[in-house]
């Protein structure tokens, strides 16, 4: 009877049975996370460690580095992403089935790190939505895996009552900017005027000497 | 007794060595170094002397590195006679690259060069003005001059006449910003990040990677018939 009035997954509060639910489809999941590596970097040499007998991603369940995007739950994208590659990132993250979490590894995935220049992509979470950032440079395999491990909290956290607001992607958002113009703006925005733009182009008035022969006498 | 015969022996050179700089000062006073001729490559004289008019001017670099400076109207037609001429035989075209001095100063294309059986490297430059950057493509002589004479359009802008395949390498194909390497380039491109994540969202990776143009590619195959009358010949 209570069934019938709350559903069996429970539209409004939680029920008895959905909270139950939860508790086991979110054990089996934060316990069989299979990585989508998108190694990119040096960062990559590091996540290959953590996948190595020393660190051993696999006590955590991620067992198998999934190199098929259709069978991944969590893309692990480590390392720089220049613009050309960015369609690919967010194809792959579009080719993932959902339930999918997205792990930024290290300081160039996560804001462009020291490359703030014309190819890079500043942060991928201007094109695609990021659950964890770890910092470094690149992070050492215990950084890795703490973050997977807060992948891993993050699920517990989860109820499928509200599935739909955690999970919705609007299927027209393929392929496109994960954020708005101004937000992409927010996020990427230059550290200082020195990274800015460079002194030789003359776009910017330093009084930095940009050529020796341009030293005065 | 056992140092004075190794002193002796096959290791005297390691000893003068070791012992310090008074003997080799005292060398050096006796024999002293005859006036260093720079270690010119021969090709040098050659070029001035086949091609008077369009040789520039040649320069030597940290001792030993031969640059020669040549009218751009006429590099594919010097860089055709090195390639070909029994005696200069520059086989190996090491690398093809640009510098941009800034500062409206002309645009330098690089042509490292080195010859496998005379063991010489030789470093051609053309300047190219900022309004005319222009040269002609050497992929007919040297094929693998094709994908760095793209990078050198693609970061640069300068153009290969005569190229079989001018697109852009490293850069998306749809990049609007110019290139990138040239120095009035602003560091962080010219559009804002937001416009650049949309076009870079908006090209198809498909359009680089496609299948076809892998295909088109055919391998290459030795003819069953050749082969055979190669092995007999091998045989006979």
């Amino acid at each position: 009877m209570g069934l019938e009035k709350t559903g069996i997954l429970g539209a409004g509060s939680p029920a008895f049975l959905t909270t139950r639910l939860d508790f086991v489809v979110n054990w089996a999941r934060r316990n069989s996370l299979w990585p989508m590596p998108f190694g990119t970097a040096c960062c990559a040499i590091e996540m290959m460690a953590s996948a190595a007998s020393n660190f051993d991603l696999a006590r955590f369940g991620m067992e198998r580095m999934s190199f098929s995007p259709r069978q991944a739950d969590v893309l692990i994208c480590a390392g720089r992403v220049p613009y050309k590659l960015a369609p690919v990132l967010r194809r792959i993250w579009d080719q993932m089935m959902q339930p999918k979490w997205c792990v930024s590894m290290g300081a160039c995935a996560s804001s462009g790190g020291v490359f703030d220049a014309y190819s890079m992509v500043q942060g991928i979470d201007t094109i695609v939505p990021v659950d964890v950032y770890i910092p470094g440079c690149p992070p050492r395999p215990e950084g890795l895996i703490y973050g997977l491990m807060m992948v891993q909290e993050k699920i517990r956290g989860e109820s499928l009552a509200d599935h739909a607001e955690l999970r919705a992607e609007d299927p027209l958002a393929v392929g496109r900017p994960r954020a708005d113009d101004e937000e992409v703006a927010d996020l990427t925005g230059p550290f200082g005027n020195s990274t800015h733009q460079n002194r030789v182009s003359g776009l910017v008035e330093t009084d930095a000497i940009a050529r020796a022969e341009d030293r005065l006498p | 007794m056992t140092a004075e015969t190794s002193s002796a022996g096959p290791f005297s050179g390691f000893d003068l060595v070791a012992s310090g700089p008074d003997i080799a000062r005292e060398s050096s006073t006796e024999a002293p170094a005859p006036d260093r001729v720079p270690p010119g490559n021969p090709s040098v004289t050659a070029l001035r002397e086949q091609f008077p008019d369009a040789v520039i001017r040649n320069e030597i670099h940290a001792g030993d590195e031969d640059v020669v400076y040549v009218a751009p109207g006429r590099a594919r037609e010097i860089l055709e006679w090195l390639h070909d001429d029994p005696d200069q035989h520059y086989d190996h075209l090491a690398d093809v690259t640009a510098v941009d001095h800034g500062g409206g100063r002309p645009l330098e294309v690089v042509y490292q060069l080195w010859s496998i059986p005379h063991r010489a490297a030789l470093r051609v430059k053309c300047e190219l003005p900022l309004d005319a950057l222009e040269i002609d493509s050497v992929t007919p002589v040297w094929a693998g001059a094709n994908w760095l004479e793209r990078e050198v359009y693609d970061l640069f802008g300068i153009t290969f006449a005569g190229h079989p395949d001018p697109r852009r390498i490293l850069m998306p194909e749809n990049y609007a910003e110019g290139h990138p390497l040239r120095k009035d380039f602003p560091l962080r491109g010219r559009f804002s990040r937001a416009e650049q994540t949309r076009r870079a969202l908006t090209q198809d990776p498909e359009d680089y990677y496609a299948p076809g143009e892998i295909a088109d590619r055919t391998p290459q195959v030795v003819e069953p018939a050749a082969a055979e009358a190669s092995e007999a010949e091998g045989a006979g």
